[in-house]
């Protein structure tokens, strides 16, 4: 559709010289319809919410306005809403680090020992087929109502996307290649390092995407649990007051922050695993 | 330089009965010698190659490469698969450098190597490209000069030119004929192709299915250089033919 080369590119702006001063505007638009569509669906959808709720007069506690979510977020700015993101941030980061780091050595020590597998893969499924949330009291408990029962309970929610996508990703490398570096003498260590492990880095950066957004939620569910900070323990409060539009602004900073952390993912993806074009299509595990 | 003698390998099945892939091959190679070993899909040639290039245990038999008996890879040997499995991560030059690396080697030396090699199979200026910006010809140029770079004695090929379309496989044939007489390297390359085999050969091994078998040693009177005008010849249509009616005398092919 597009034409490529400079010959192409320098007709361009006569084209669009008689069609007035939008053109240029227009013709992105045409190029990327979806970004102008998206625009347009969130203004729809969030005009319509403000509109439903004035126009039939929806009670403050049962659905609160999207102006009076913005204005309960812009108040909490001034408030302690940040010291509170800043705790449930902290959690999810440092659960997040602990509990995917754990993952992948020991999906690493799997890949590398399949007798390791054999032995232990059993009772890792067994600890994951536990619901996280049905522990959450139990490590509550044992690391007590501070950060750190937080951060325990994120971590075993990151840990299994990374254990299983680092597994399977080790053992993505072809046949062949493995044959080839035998035939050239190469030593175990050296095919793990120059062929397995770069392999398994597609792989790898999926479990991180699943378990950066899955940390969020863990670091909530440990603080519904019980906490004295945090986002999820400030959600339990405002709803406790039927402060609606509050619950609502932390579920827009819980929302745009899973997002943040997925897109922070995805960029350093795109700059490691440089040679794959898109590696979605290898999602494995949750 | 390279005697092989009675090999066999013989794998088990699920249920445990014994299947002979191969058996009681035994031939020899000269130094700079291009040998092609052809025969249909299951008549063992990969085998021989992969027990050749010691990453399959041979169930009995010997192989003497340049004196020494081979039991495992060895660093005086190259190899090129059907698919040229390069690592995507890797520029071209990293990629004909992986067996320096593999093997310790002064890379500082061995990188001119490489950029020589690169010249040799037209990639030159190529050096900086990673894999998935090459064509499937050019690639399997980037793992020739993987299998050279390290200075082998003996370049053992699996169909090399298998995954490629007709018209780059005849160049590539020719670029090979090229390389091999710059090189003067010892190939034996595998291919199911009769032509192929005879255009590229001093000799053919012709091997045969049900066990897996040499049952011939042809050897190809053809002048060297070879162009592809060669093909129309009829010495050349002579020895295809021969080698064609040995697959239907002993009811190798299934067509």
């Amino acid at each position: 559709m597009t034409p490529e080369g400079p010959a192409a590119h320098a007709e361009r702006p006569a084209a669009h010289a008689d069609r007035g001063p939008f053109a240029p505007l227009l013709a992105s638009i045409a190029e990327k319809p979806q970004r102008p569509l998206a625009v347009l669906l969130f203004v729809v959808i969030v005009g319509g919410w403000e509109f439903a709720v004035r126009f039939f007069e929806v009670p403050k506690i049962v659905l609160p306005a999207p102006s009076a979510v913005l204005a309960a977020l812009w108040s909490g700015m001034e408030g302690d809403l940040l010291k509170h993101f800043g705790v449930t941030f902290y959690e999810t980061i440092a659960g997040f680090v602990l509990g995917s780091m754990c993952g992948l050595v020991l999906g690493i020590l799997i890949g590398l020992f399949p007798l390791l597998e054999r032995t232990l893969y059993p009772y890792v499924v067994a600890f994951q087929t536990v619901p996280k949330v049905a522990i959450a009291p139990i490590i509550v408990i044992w690391f007590g109502y501070g950060v750190s029962s937080k951060i325990v309970i994120t971590a075993t929610i990151a840990f299994f996307p990374l254990l299983a996508n680092t597994i399977v990703g080790l053992r993505a490398t072809p046949l062949e290649q493995i044959e080839l570096m035998v035939a050239f003498t190469a030593t175990r260590w050296q095919i793990f390092r120059l062929a397995r492990l770069p392999q398994a880095l597609p792989y790898i950066f999926v479990g991180l995407d699943v378990a950066v957004v899955l940390s969020v939620i863990g670091a909530i569910v440990g603080e519904f649990v019980g906490a004295q900070a945090g986002l999820g323990y400030l959600i339990l409060q405002r709803n406790f007051n039927m402060d609606m539009a509050g619950v609502f602004a932390i579920l827009v900073i819980l929302s745009a922050m899973g997002i943040g952390l997925h897109m922070l993912v995805n960029a350093v993806q795109r700059r490691v695993v440089f040679w794959v074009e898109s590696a979605s299509d290898k999602v494995i595990g949750a | 330089m390279l005697t092989a003698k009675g090999l066999g390998k013989t794998y088990r099945t699920r249920e445990g009965e014994p299947i002979v892939a191969l058996t009681e091959a035994s031939f020899s190679v000269d130094e700079g010698e291009f040998i092609t070993v052809v025969g249909p899909s299951g008549c063992g040639k990969s085998t021989l190659l992969k027990i050749l290039a010691g990453i399959l245990p041979r169930s009995v038999g010997s192989v003497v490469l340049r004196d020494r008996p081979v039991d495992g890879p060895s660093r005086e040997v190259g190899v090129v698969f059907q698919a040229p499995v390069l690592l995507p991560w890797r520029n071209v030059l990293e990629n004909v450098l992986l067996p320096v690396e593999i093997q310790r080697r002064d890379r500082g030396l061995y990188e001119r190597r490489a950029r020589d090699y690169l010249r040799l199979v037209g990639l030159a200026g190529f050096e900086r490209k990673y894999p998935g910006e090459l064509s499937g010809g050019m690639q399997q140029r980037v793992g020739i000069s993987r299998a050279l770079v390290h200075d082998p004695a003996l370049l053992l090929m699996d169909e090399p030119f298998g995954a490629l379309d007709a018209m780059t496989r005849e160049a590539m044939n020719l670029e090979l004929l090229r390389i091999w007489s710059e090189s003067r390297k010892t190939v034996l390359l595998v291919t199911h192709s009769i032509p192929e085999a005879v255009f590229l050969a001093d000799r053919v091994i012709v091997m045969t299915p049900r066990p897996g078998r040499i049952s011939e040693t042809l050897r190809i009177e053809l002048p060297r250089p070879r162009g592809l005008e060669v093909i129309n010849s009829a010495p050349f249509g002579q020895y295809v033919s021969a080698i064609r009616r040995h697959f239907q005398s002993v009811g190798a092919l299934d067509a």
